[in-house]
């Protein structure tokens, strides 16, 4: 099989004809400890095969049983998304042949989701709001594994022979589908890849998903259509598979608003069909066309029972939500009283929950910033770690920071005495003992010292003597030196002055 | 209600995966045009008043803890398997060659 | 010891609690009958002689040493071969299964290992339980005791003719339209269908998920109850499983009591199409009944008549999905064609290869019932069809405790005889069905012999769902005033089977 560049519109050019329509379906994989309908670990890199019970191979006889916190999780997610939540909704089987499900069926929801009609609020870089309807939320289980063998690409394309890995078969999944999104124009690529960044925020907000989309907990079919500018009717769309990184949500949008304008430029029409996304070349393929397989043969699953929910049920739920990432950004940037700049490089840090935590802990929103912004995110840097998991504690942070203020140890001392902590020497004060970390607060040997830099550097002492007191760094530097560290630079600038008799 | 032809079964043999041969396609069509023929009455008797029964004792929230149970190991799952390698289950190329 | 054959399970069971018999005396004497007649009449499809023998003879062990044990524990069972079993076979009648060998136990075997219940092998039926006069399975037809030219009912024919020809005391069917009351009826011994859930379906291969069922397969009407008391009760692992208790069944059927019960007769469940030798034997039942107290009345179930035909459109759909998974892949046959033939081909050719004729034709008529298009006027209407039924049988049961009808329109026919008239072999389901379409338990024993041709009538008693008590309680007295006008047990009438010396 030959791949077949398409042509392509410049991207200008395409937004000066054309309106883009796009719609969204995002699966994503829910963090249960079991299985959507076994009681098979739910854990992602295991050897192949051994995460199933006969339930997820599909063996004669075998029979469902729902996974009640996925069940919990679904409506987490759609209460989340401001849907309503079904009162009674079935299981449905979705059938068509694949060797990846196990059954050929998925056990999916039809005609009545667990969670629909809902929105999201979508907020650009620059700080536009665009709503995107939800149309439904539904419960179902993913697919096994599929390695192909033989080829040379290891793609699907030439292979010689597949083999199958049902780990993953039943992992619990939540497909969000949007409604139509319209009016995005030329912020459509923009707004696709806000969009699945905020489900993903949601989602692992709201604990039911590791949403790591590096390990495809989360994955995006993207939906793209074009319209000219004076039509009100939907054009042909396509529908580009498992885009699965936020980057190529943009890039697969744009990519295809440009491919779908060239050919509708060249008369020709639309192909409905699936498109495969590639990162290497940026661009989309054909996928199979639409055919038979396409007759799914939905009817509720008889093997399973309704899902009945109550106000009580939800409501309970509804308590136990988070508040809304949005929300709570808003809150804690107001609460802290950083800059936009300041509060944007945390959030992209990936530090905003530990300074929550480090403040509550019992410092000034100014020194958590500090701490997390500073010395650990220039550690997490270079072990490639989150800041979280360097296993530094609010409470570290704490006694470090109540040691600086009392005296005891400056700011670059503190960094031994994380080390000497993270080495697991003891705590910050026993690490500031064994080490021999403490500042040098008897006077007797800064003042030797003291006098050792200023008959060091004749010519600055004068400086000083003679009024310019900013030159008084040098000499603290000189001292500081002599005192490997270990003095408070504050007193000692202090005691140069005195020695001098300048008025600090 | 829609008669039941040749065609037909063939499409359907293509959904349900199962290869069949002319002799076969004649066969089963005529076969199925008298069972549907005899089934037909059923679209006939009841109203859009009357609910469908999907499960025959209506039961719900029928719901498992969250708690891992017993597994397969990697041989056992692979024990009936017509053929594998490397821990998996091997089947022909998903699709055609060049 | 051809005496300890003869004996009913319950007889059996005292006589092993007394130590009068031994474990391993009753199950070899079953081995040697299976030895001696079942070339001739093909019930079994796998004897599972060591693993009885080892169960028997630990039985024994654990009685001379004094343990607590099952009452059943020593009464061998023979389990239809839909039910999956660790460490025998499981081929569902079908050559797509040849070989394989489940590797967990059915939660009912699991409870029959549990009783200590030694299990003597695996009985033959219509492949995949799709048929009445087990003429479908892969391994050849049953045939039955009564007359070896005949069928023994299906789908459960071999489990049927096991028990009516002395080759297992008890045994297992399932019930999807009939499979376990009918080969009852034409073979002279008793069958239940209980309440849907009643009996968990985890490790029953699937035909049609809604309206499978597990039963017990007996001479008399008591030890059905035993064995209905063993295999009963909630089951984690079935979604539809009853969490009600089994209920007091063996007491039922030890009490067995009529006065002042209205039992229902359904007007539309006998006249024609049912043979003349057929409605004496049933008309005969009635009047016993009534001399014994109960109150005789006639109900009416005007939607009954359109069961056949909403069963004939949701059993195929549900079990063209359910079959689906027999695809060459993960267990059992696969066929590989000539070539390099990609997985599509491979499950084209296993599929075709490994199903006889009237599986595909049900799954080719399910997959038509569930295509686009055709959905709501035949998956969807027989649906709606079904709700007539439950509420034909709400009304019926507001006039009635019970309802009674033959079991099945006909005697045993000629093998052979409705093979190729597949509308004929459906019409021997007409009085079963309507059970399976509302849940509601059935049971089927002997009503004596046809006048005409000298072979048994099946009397079918329905009651409402979770009230399988009741079939117990009437059946008890039915059974024991009909044994009183033929002096002794129906199936002490049969001939002698040819072929060995002996008979019964």
């Amino acid at each position: 099989m030959t791949a077949v560049t398409d042509e392509v519109l410049s991207f200008d050019e395409a937004m000066e004809k054309y309106d883009p329509v796009l719609g969204f379906e995002v699966h994503v994989e829910l963090n249960t400890k079991t299985k959507m309908f076994s009681s098979a670990p739910n854990a992602f890199g295991d050897v192949p095969n051994t995460n199933v019970t006969p339930v997820d191979l599909g063996l004669p006889g075998v029979l469902p049983v729902v996974n009640g916190v996925a069940v919990e999780s679904a409506i987490k997610i759609g209460l989340a998304l401001n849907c309503k939540i079904a009162e009674k909704c079935y299981f449905a089987r979705k059938n068509y042949f694949y060797p990846d499900t196990p059954k050929n069926f998925q056990t999916s929801q039809f005609e009545d989701p667990i969670a629909y009609d809902g929105h999201i609020d979508i907020e650009l870089a620059d700080g536009t709001v665009f709503r995107v309807e939800i149309e439904r939320a539904h419960m179902e289980e993913d697919a096994g594994k599929l390695t192909h063998m033989g080829g040379s690409t290891g793609r699907i394309q030439g292979a010689e022979f597949s083999l199958v890995d049902y780990n993953r078969a039943g992992v619990p999944l939540i497909e969000i589908v949007t409604k139509p999104i319209e009016g995005a124009g030329s912020r459509a690529p923009e707004l696709a890849k806000a969009y699945v960044a905020a489900i993903r925020e949601i989602v692992k907000n709201l604990g039911v998903s590791d949403a790591r989309m590096e390990r495809g907990n989360v994955r995006c079919d993207a939906n793209v259509s074009l319209r000219p500018h004076d039509r009100e009717t939907f054009g042909t769309r396509t529908e580009t598979k498992n885009v699965n990184s936020l980057r190529s949500v943009e890039h697969a949008v744009r990519y295809e608003i440009q491919r779908h304008a060239a050919v509708l430029d060249s008369g020709t029409p639309i192909i409905q069909e699936t498109r495969h996304w590639h990162e290497d070349t940026r661009s989309t393929t054909s996928g199979r066309p639409k055919s038979d397989a396409d007759d799914y043969r939905y009817f509720p699953e008889p093997d399973l029972v309704p899902v009945v929910t109550n106000d009580a049920w939800i409501e309970k739920l509804r308590a136990e939500l988070p508040e809304p990432p949005a929300e709570r950004r808003k809150r804690l940037q107001a609460d802290w009283g950083y800059s936009d700049a300041e509060f944007r490089d945390v959030v992209n840090a990936g530090v905003m929950s530990s300074i929550e935590d480090t403040i509550a802990a019992g410092v000034s929103a100014a020194v958590a910033r500090k701490w997390w912004m500073g010395e650990i995110s220039r550690r997490a840097k270079l072990a490639d770690v989150e800041p979280a998991e360097l296993g530094v504690t609010p409470e570290l942070i704490v006694e470090l920071n109540a040691l600086i203020e009392s005296g005891k140890i400056n700011d670059k001392l503190s960094r031994d005495v994380l080390d000497g902590v993270l080495a697991g020497e003891g705590t910050p004060a026993e690490v500031v003992e064994k080490r021999g970390l403490a500042v040098v607060s008897d006077d007797g040997p800064l003042l030797e010292a003291i006098d050792g830099a200023l008959a060091a550097q004749p010519d600055v002492a004068d400086k000083i003597r003679g009024g310019k007191i900013q030159a008084v760094g040098a000499i603290v530097g000189g001292v500081m030196k002599a005192t490997r560290g270990q003095a408070d630079a504050g007193r000692v600038r202090e005691l140069i002055l005195q020695r001098l008799g300048v008025e600090g | 209600m829609a008669e039941i032809n040749r065609d037909d079964v063939a499409h359907l043999a293509r959904l349900a995966h199962i290869d069949m041969n002319d002799d076969e396609l004649d066969r089963m069509a005529e076969e199925l045009a008298v069972i549907v023929d005899a089934i037909k009455t059923v679209s006939e008797v009841a109203g859009d008043d009357v609910p469908a029964t999907s499960h025959p004792i209506p039961l719900s929230n029928v719901f498992r803890d969250d708690v891992v149970g017993e597994t397969l190991s990697n041989e056992e799952a692979l024990l009936g398997a017509p053929d594998n390698a490397d821990g998996r289950f091997k089947v022909p190329a998903i699709l055609d060659g060049e | 010891m051809t005496d300890l054959i003869h004996l009913t399970a319950d007889a059996l069971a005292q006589k092993l609690a007394s130590k009068e018999v031994s474990a391993v005396e009753a199950t070899q004497a079953y081995l040697d009958r299976i030895g001696a007649v079942d070339g001739a009449i093909n019930a079994f499809l796998h004897v599972n002689t060591d693993e009885a023998l080892l169960v028997a003879a630990e039985v024994d062990k654990a009685r001379t040493d004094g343990d607590t044990l099952h009452p059943l524990a020593g009464v061998p069972i023979a389990v239809k071969d839909l039910i999956v079993t660790k460490g025998q076979p499981t081929t569902a009648g079908s050559k797509i299964l040849e070989g394989w060998q489940s590797p967990y136990d059915a939660t009912v075997v699991r409870k029959l290992r549990a009783a200590k219940m030694p299990i003597l092998g695996k009985t033959n039926l219509d492949e995949f339980a799709m048929g009445s006069s087990t003429e479908h399975s892969a391994y050849g037809p049953t045939r039955n005791p009564w007359d070896l030219d005949r069928i023994p009912g299906g789908s459960g024919g071999g489990s049927a003719a096991a028990v009516a020809a002395f080759e297992a005391p008890l045994a297992l069917g399932t019930d999807t339209g009939g499979s376990i009351r009918q080969p009852g009826a034409v073979t002279g011994t008793v069958g239940v269908k209980p309440t849907y859930g009643g009996v968990s379906r985890y490790g029953a291969i699937a035909m049609a998920s809604s309206l499978d069922q597990i039963g017990p397969v007996s001479r008399t009407v008591l030890d059905s109850a035993l064995l209905h008391e063993v295999i009963g009760g909630h089951d984690p692992h079935d979604s539809t499983s009853l969490t009600d208790p089994v209920g007091a069944l063996v007491e039922a059927a030890r009490m067995g009591q009529v006065d002042g019960m209205r039992i229902g007769v359904i007007k539309e469940l006998q006249g024609e199409g049912y043979q003349a030798g057929v409605l004496t034997r049933f008309h005969e039942s009635l009047e016993l009944l009534r001399s014994a107290g109960a109150e005789i009345v006639e109900v009416s179930c005007p939607n009954f008549r359109y069961a056949l035909g909403a069963y004939y459109l949701i059993m195929p759909s549900e079990a063209s999905s359910n079959l689906a998974k027999y695809d060459g892949v993960r267990f059992g046959l696969r066929v590989v064609p000539d070539g390099a033939p990609t997985i599509e081909r491979v499950m084209g050719a296993t599929r075709a290869a490994g199903f006889g004729h009237e599986v595909k034709r049900r799954i080719i008529l399910g997959t038509y019932a569930l295509s686009a298009g055709y959905y709501d006027a035949y998956y969807g209407s027989a649906q709606k069809v079904r709700t007539l039924i439950q509420r034909d049988f709400a009304a019926a049961f507001e006039q009635a405790d019970v309802l009674i009808s033959p079991t099945a329109p006909t005697t045993a026919f000629k093998l052979g005889e409705k093979l190729d008239d597949p509308l004929a072999m459906y019409l021997n389901d007409v009085a079963t069905i309507p059970a399976n379409m509302a849940g509601v338990p059935g049971l089927s024993l002997p009503g004596g012999l046809a006048d005409e041709d000298g072979l048994p009538v099946g009397i079918q008693l329905l009651a409402p769902a979770r009230q399988d008590a009741r079939l117990y309680r009437v059946g008890a007295v039915l059974e024991s005033m009909l044994e009183e006008t033929w002096g002794g047990p129906l199936l002490a009438q049969a001939p002698a089977i040819p072929g060995i010396a002996g008979g019964k």
